[in-house]
């Protein structure tokens, strides 16, 4: 500051002085900012520079020839036509639709069985309370691994096979699978039949699939139904009584009151779980589910292409759960309070 | 290979994080395993006859022994080594990554996976002659792979034999269901467990799995032969003394027996050529004559190393896969070059 002698009004006071550049607030953010930026782009290109380098050493320069060449394994289960003489893209592509086939499931079933419990912990019947603490306490707590491999191996592959498979009308159940009938070849409606001991029908769900589809499920529904337990509990207690002075019912008061309110609370912790669970669908490779994961591992051995097949796992991993997030931020805006 | 070139090499792991300080001339890998003082040999881990866990908790089998057999030429003590286990799938990303120095699992010889151009990997000389077999229920009724169509079959994902049973099959003509699992663990509960009618391995591995299950009777492999599958030990192309080193401990397993030196008798043996002149071969095989481990920058008594840590090929086959074991293995091809088989060390010398 320039001392400035209040018993002298003659000069007009003086612009004060530009500060120097380094303590300018307009300037230090920006300094600081390019250093910081430069530094990030700098660890990038070092470790960049050290994969190629590493790379070439080993005599594996990143090539991308190998997705045209055939995949030579089989596929099973394939919503998109597959067998071995495709390319491996066409693999990939078909492992790609097969995730989005769980996630896309599973988030629907998560998100219902979720609301259910969560629900249900605000019930006035205690043992539907209770019922619903014991399950999300116990589910949550253990790995989701180890619950698909119990799903797996002890409750679908304990079901019964052939003739002795479990047989409603137009629907079985069976060791390898559940088969429900539906229009067949030439638009004829057909049944579950059993051929040379193994069943066909026009619908076909595999076991690897349900237990994967089924632990997805119950692990996601446990921390959404945490997730709206949190949100009905946001809702001020003032609006329960409000409609119950109306002489609106339990399940009115909920459906028509609570739940609307509560979804601005509920949205943005569901996509949290959204992306987990697609992210956990890769577990699949522990139930022979063929999903995105396990072909490329199988791609990634026969090839020995690492870099190549990961990178493209993690684009479209990544994709995926951008995806999600960005569907769950529109519904997030949808769902606020509109301020007038 | 230059200086400049093995400074840069050194510079190159320092990278990884294992900066080698000592000059041993050679082998990158070498220098590290020295430095730490034991080898890192990636196993399967769960196959009897070539890798388990023993009631003693070590690994035990052919494979475990082989890394056993490298540490004790490398380290002159066989107990310096760290067991990886190690699933089909990430096998190969293990070794390439420098995780593990060596694998020691059925590993078939291609040439994609030995090419530069594909996997870059180096395999020593054929280890275990197999074939991809075919194991059913005795009870279900099929006999030949034609009986298989339309059914599940378990297979192990990114293995050569999920390969070869698709290229079989469209051969026949017979469509199938294959259901790919990750790794052993699940593929032989969910086949013991009826999930498949039939699962698909190299024929060792399933009567190594076989013997664990609950009634490993009800179980028969049917007669055709999908491939051959001669399996080696795996190292990286990038350290070519290494794979050396390894293929010469490999050699010297065929070769011990050739010459009738077991683990009992390899130092008598090694008293009677040190006294007796004439004995040329012997005395170059024991590392009395020549300095054929310098060459390999190995110890010079590398081979009685090996011998005396884990004794001859054929020992070591009826130790952990021959008759006298749950396996039952017979040697068939595996046996010596002298004997019928295809084993055969070249000449130390």
């Amino acid at each position: 500051m320039v001392p400035v002698n209040p018993s002298d009004p003659s000069p007009p006071p003086l612009p004060a002085p530009k500060p120097p550049w380094w303590r300018d607030r307009r300037v230090v953010p920006w300094v600081v900012q390019a250093v910081v930026g430069l530094l990030v782009l700098l660890l990038i290109a070092f470790l960049l520079g050290n994969l190629v380098r590493n790379l070439t050493a080993a005599g594996l320069l990143l090539s991308w020839r190998w997705l045209q060449q055939p995949a030579g394994f089989d596929i099973s289960e394939s919503v998109l036509p597959f067998n071995a003489q495709l390319p491996y893209w066409r693999a990939l592509a078909a492992g790609l639709v097969n995730t989005i086939r769980a996630v896309v499931v599973g988030l629907v079933g998560a998100t219902l069985l979720g609301t259910l419990v969560g629900m249900a912990s605000f019930s006035h019947n205690g043992l539907l309370r209770r019922l619903a603490r014991v399950y999300v306490e116990v589910v949550r707590n253990i790995p989701l691994l180890l619950q698909l491999v119990f799903w797996y191996f002890v409750v679908f592959l304990t079901l019964p096979n052939g003739v002795a498979a479990i047989q409603l009308p137009g629907v079985v159940l069976a060791k390898s699978g559940l088969y429900i009938a539906g229009l067949g070849e030439g638009l004829r409606w057909m049944g579950p039949t059993l051929v040379n001991g193994v069943w066909q029908a026009p619908v076909r769900l595999s076991v690897e699939f349900g237990a994967l589809l089924t632990g997805l499920i119950v692990y996601s529904g446990a921390f959404i139904a945490e997730v709206v337990r949190g949100g009905i509990a946001a809702v001020p207690k003032g609006q329960w009584e409000a409609a119950s002075s109306l002489g609106l019912s339990w399940f009115a008061t909920l459906r028509r009151i609570v739940l609307p309110q509560s979804l601005r609370v509920i949205v943005p912790g569901l996509n949290t779980q959204y992306i987990s669970l697609a992210k956990n669908s890769s577990l699949a490779v522990a139930v022979g589910y063929t999903d995105l994961y396990s072909v490329a591992e199988t791609t990634l051995n026969q090839t020995g292409r690492a870099v190549e097949v990961i990178l493209v796992l993690l684009a479209a991993y990544l994709t995926l759960d951008l995806l999600i997030s960005a569907l769950m931020n529109g519904l997030n805006h949808l769902v606020q309070i509109r301020e007038r | 290979m230059s200086k400049a070139r093995l400074l840069a090499l050194a510079a190159l792991f320092g990278l990884v994080g294992c900066a080698s300080g000592n000059e041993a001339p050679g082998s990158p890998t070498m220098a590290k395993i020295r430095e730490r003082g034991r080898l890192v040999c990636a196993v399967d881990g769960a196959v009897p006859g070539f890798s388990t866990v023993g009631p003693g908790g070590a690994f035990v089998g052919i494979d475990a022994d082989f890394c056993r057999a490298v540490a004790a030429a490398v380290l002159g003590d066989a107990t310096k080594v760290e067991f990886r286990p190690v699933t089909a799938g990430e096998r190969f990303v293990a070794l390439s990554s420098g995780e593990v120095d060596l694998l020691s699992i059925s590993s078939t010889h291609t040439l994609s996976r030995d090419a530069p151009g594909g996997n870059a990997l180096s395999f020593g000389p054929v280890f275990f002659y197999d074939g991809q077999g075919v194991m059913v229920p005795k009870a279900s009724g099929i006999r030949r792979l034609r009986d298989l169509a339309g059914k599940p079959i378990c297979v192990e994902s990114g293995t050569n034999t999920e390969l070869n049973l698709a290229d079989r099959m469209r051969e026949l003509g017979v469509a199938y269901q294959p259901l790919r699992f990750q790794s052993g663990e699940q593929a032989y509960p969910a086949y013991e467990q009826g999930r498949c009618a039939a699962i698909t391995s190299d024929s060792s591995l399933l009567a190594a799995k076989r013997s664990g299950f609950k009634d490993p009777a009800a179980h028969g492999l049917l007669p055709e032969l999908l491939s051959k599958e001669p399996s080696a030990k795996v190292t990286v192309q990038a350290d070519p003394a290494w794979a050396d080193a390894v293929r010469w401990v490999s050699h010297t397993l065929v070769q011990a027996e050739e010459s009738g030196l077991t683990q009992a008798n390899v130092e008598t043996r090694r008293a009677a050529a040190r006294k007796d002149s004439s004995q040329a071969e012997q005395r170059r095989f024991l590392g009395i004559e020549g300095d054929f481990g310098r060459q390999l920058g190995l110890p010079a008594d590398f081979t009685v190393q090996v011998v005396k840590a884990v004794g001859n090929y054929g020992e070591l086959f009826e130790r952990h896969l021959g008759p006298a074991t749950p396996l039952g293995l017979e040697r068939g091809l595996n046996r010596l070059w002298t004997a019928g088989g295809l084993h055969i060390a070249p000449p130390f010398r």
